[in-house]
């Protein structure tokens, strides 16, 4: 066993070396800013007060950090055995494609029971996309890492199909939209902020995950398919079901991201529903490795970041997906770190 | 060997704690001339492979000194330890399956040049190769080598890389009896050539015939050392247990004959027909792919109260068989009945359910899951049973209370059911998967070189525990590569030879000698 020379505390350790990572990642998204003649110091503070320094920054924050959490929740859950789904996006798309389907066509339900439908559809329609690629992995034909990702490319054209289509707004004055959807199918917000009802769907799902992991009988065998495979087939375990029904719960929770966005921020269906949520969330889960707690840390971050590119485009006159930039080196400094503990 | 010189090797009071206090090593003096052969031997759990790992720089110590030829050395990575002329040939051979012999070392040498010479590092190799008797050819590719082939290729590596010190970490594991024959024959060309050899065993009649000087490590710390010309069998055993903790009656292992169960010395006409074969293969074939050999038309019946042997060397057919009987591998022929129903195409959890239970070779990668705790991996053996509420919670206490059952029939003792079981030696690990499998109440179990890597008294244990699983009506299919284990255990016995049956008899009838030349495809033994 090769000796990792006893750490005090592994935990602490991990911790500091995650926050120097995203320490480097800004700095080397500093040096962007002082090459486009910009004062990085001054933006990153501008970034901080705008979106911590008042109450409606943070709530915009949180607003963000909301399917945020849930795609990082599609990365992690099939990641707890080592499915790599960078599907996110795709599953989002349905998921939102779903749930507008659902509220256009069953406008007539009450208030109380038309989010509940929709935010069924969107897991479903999401947990769907990513079980076909389940299906795939399982019986050994494409690896889901590939299916994954091109299916992101159709889901979004599905819904560019909808919404240029059959679904147009009659009144959108050719604007590539659905109508605006009946106020039944809005879920509640938080006082006059735009926090929804969404934050406690993610919140839940996270706990409930962790529960499920720590607690459960299947908790338990998907614990042993990630820590060894050969003996947990050994032992009876159906492994291509958990792969096919993981691969679902995190396209759900991807779904349900697109869902909550369609339903609570959005009011109808765009193409222009995400600005990347499915692919930040994979940041965040491999940041986070797949830890509760992390995911909302990170997801909170990356809310900041998300936001950031908004302000830097009013007060620093830059194209808003500079941030894009940051993401990536911090994604890049990430799997790094993953890289180098093989 | 009592050189003026000092010695090639010192260790002084090297001492290594693993997280959760246990001490693998505690103190541990330990001296290596040139020219010795050096045999470390001990329990599961002794401190031996933790012990050579640390001179090779493997695992930090957390206390003593190592002296090579009597100057202090520093040793704080595998780098370090070659530098100095210390090579180790790992139990799991790491080598690259697609490169050649000659590439495979090429890759290890200090003083490669940038442009590969081919000719002149094979011709390196073959000399080095016929000084030992290690019969190394370098073209040949690596994946199409036995273990023990490949394992002359690592000290044909080390030798030319430099290495004046060879340590090997249970080199005879996985061997057949004239491979080990012959790598103790080249232990003693190093001998002569003023190398320092030391190997881990637990095979003592190894020891007595192959080392000078034998260590013994008990429990983290040193027991005894002793010339070879001073040791007996009974001597090193009692210093591997503790004369009070491992009495005289119980050695040397001598299990239960097959007399002595209830009911005498049964043959196989006398069972009655009422009670269905536990396991029956009929024309089982099973596709090669992904495997060395397949299965051809395999015929094989296994009845309760009944052990059946089965011989062979390793990658004949014997993995395969066990996955096609837990439904790891689907047949591509034939029948197979588990209980007396036609279990062709059961899932690995139906069989499971139906009392297969397996027993692996290696425990930690086929059975176990390394970052799970012990309780945790007793659990995993029936999630269904310790289900509650439909699977909410796990019934944890039953888990235990299962584990602590088994343990106190196995007669032994693991650490706390926290303790993650990654970080438990091999032994431990085996024997809480022994402890899990068996607590099934198995009606078939599967057992693959079920003591292999066991110490001796774990191994007894085991082999007991086989015993009464068939007393108590099991039946047993063991696999095993130690004839003499399968002369003493098994009721009747099968040899497999390139994934077929080659001949079968009950020991006694059947002779050593002609199993030997069945397992090897020697003509002569086809009348048996």
């Amino acid at each position: 066993m090769p000796d990792t020379v006893a750490l005090r505390h592994p935990r602490a350790e991990a911790l500091a070396r995650l926050l120097g990572l995203v320490a480097f990642a800004l700095a080397v998204f500093a040096a962007v800013l002082l090459v486009f003649g910009k004062d990085p110091l001054r933006a990153y503070l501008d970034v901080l007060a705008a979106t911590l320094g008042s109450a409606y920054g943070l709530s915009e924050t949180i607003v963000k950090m909301i399917p945020l959490v849930l795609t990082a929740l599609a990365v992690a859950i099939p990641g707890r055995i080592w499915l790599i789904n960078v599907g996110g996006e795709g599953q989002l798309f349905i998921g939102a494609l779903a749930a507008t389907g659902a509220a256009l066509h069953l406008a007539f339900l009450p208030g109380w029971l038309l989010p509940v439908v929709m935010a069924a559809a969107g897991v479903l329609g999401g947990g769907l996309w990513a079980a076909a690629s389940g299906v795939l992995h399982a019986r050994g034909w494409v690896s889901e890492t590939i299916s994954t990702l091109l299916l992101n490319y159709v889901a979004v054209l599905l819904v560019n199909f909808a919404v240029f289509g059959p679904w147009r707004d009659p009144e959108g004055v050719n604007y590539p939209q659905t109508a605006e959807l009946v106020p039944a199918a809005i879920l509640p917000a938080l006082g006059t902020t735009r926090v929804h009802l969404g934050l406690v769907f993610a919140l839940a799902a996270l706990v409930l995950w962790a529960l499920v992991m720590r607690r459960t009988r299947w908790g338990l065998e998907v614990r042993a398919i990630g820590g060894n495979a050969e003996a947990a087939r050994r032992a009876g375990i159906p492994i291509g079901r958990y792969v096919v029904a993981l691969m679902f719960l995190g396209g759900g929770m991807a779904g349900l991201a697109g869902m909550a966005e369609v339903s609570a921020i959005q009011g109808r269906l765009r193409p222009s529903l995400s600005p990347g949520y499915g692919y930040s969330g994979f940041l965040i889960a491999w940041m986070a490795r797949g830890h509760p707690v992390g995911i909302v840390a990170a997801a909170f971050g990356l809310a900041v970041i998300t936001a950031g590119g908004d302000i830097l485009q009013m007060t620093q006159a830059l194209p808003g997906s500079v941030v894009n930039i940051l993401m990536a080196v911090m994604l890049f400094v990430v799997l790094g770190r993953e890289g180098a503990r093989r | 060997m009592a050189a003026p010189s000092p010695p090639l090797l010192a260790l002084r009071g090297v001492t290594k704690a693993f997280p959760g206090g246990v001490r693998a090593n505690d103190r541990v003096d330990l001296d290596v001339h040139a020219g010795e052969v050096h045999a470390l031997v001990g329990e599961n759990g002794a401190g031996k492979s933790t012990l050579v790992k640390i001179v090779y720089g493997f695992v930090r110590p957390d206390a003593g000194q190592i002296h090579v030829e009597g100057r202090p050395a520093m040793i704080a990575s595998p780098r370090d330890a070659r530098r100095l002329g210390i090579g180790l040939v790992f139990q799991e051979l790491v080598q690259v399956a697609a490169f050649t012999v000659a590439e495979n070392i090429a890759m290890f040498l200090p003083d490669l040049p940038a442009v590969l010479d081919r000719r002149a590092i094979a011709r390196r190799i073959e000399a080095t190769s016929a000084a030992y008797g290690l019969d190394v050819d370098p073209a040949a590719p690596v994946w199409q080598l036995s273990v023990g082939e490949r394992q002359r290729v690592e000290i044909v590596k080390l030798l030319l890389g430099g290495a004046r010190i060879l340590l090997f970490d249970e080199p005879t594991r996985g061997l057949a009896p004239h491979e080990v024959d012959s790598l103790l024959r080249s232990f003693g060309g190093l001998r002569r050539d003023g190398y320092a050899v030391v190997f881990i065993t637990h095979r003592l009649t190894e020891v007595l015939a192959g080392a000078d000087r034998i260590t013994v490590m008990r429990g983290g710390v040193v027991a005894g050392s002793v010339l070879r010309a001073a040791a007996t069998e009974a001597a090193l055993v009692s210093m591997m247990f503790g004369t009070t903790e491992w009495g005289a009656p119980t050695w040397p292992p001598t299990p239960p004959r097959r007399s002595d169960r209830p009911g005498g010395a049964v043959t196989v006409l006398d069972h009655r027909p009422a009670a269905p074969p536990v396991l029956e293969l009929r024309g089982v074939t099973a596709r090669p792919d992904g495997y060395l050999t397949g299965l051809d038309a395999i015929d094989l019946v296994v009845r309760p109260h009944e052990i059946v042997g089965v011989a062979g060397v390793a990658g004949n057919g014997q993995r395969e068989l066990g996955d096609v009987i837990l439904g790891l591998e689907p047949c591509a022929a034939g029948v197979k009945y588990l209980g007396g129903e036609d279990a062709t195409r059961w899932p690995v959890s139906r069989a499971r359910a139906g009392g297969v239970v397996f027993i692996p070779e290696d425990a930690l990668g086929m059975a176990a899951v390394g970052d799970l705790t012990i309780l945790e991996n007793v659990a995993l053996g029936d999630t269904r049973k310790y289900a509650r509420h439909g699977g909410l919670t796990l019934d944890w206490a039953a888990a235990q209370a299962d584990l602590d059952r088994s343990l106190g029939r196995l007669d032994v003792t693991v650490p706390s059911p926290a303790t993650r079981i990654g970080t438990l030696s091999g032994g431990n690990v085996q024997r809480v998967i022994l402890a899990r499998e068996l607590a099934r109440e198995p009606r078939l179990i599967v057992a693959f070189y079920p003591t292999r890597g066991l110490d001796v008294r774990s191994a007894v244990a085991a082999r007991r525990l086989m015993l009464a699983a068939r007393d108590a009506g099991a039946g047993v299919l063991l696999i095993s590569e130690d004839l003499g284990e399968l002369f003493a255990l098994a009721d009747r016995l099968v040899v497999l030879f390139r994934g077929r049956i080659a001949g079968e008899g009950r020991p006694g009838v059947i002779t050593m000698a002609q199993v030997g030349h069945l397992m090897t495809g020697t003509a002569a033994a086809a009348r048996a």
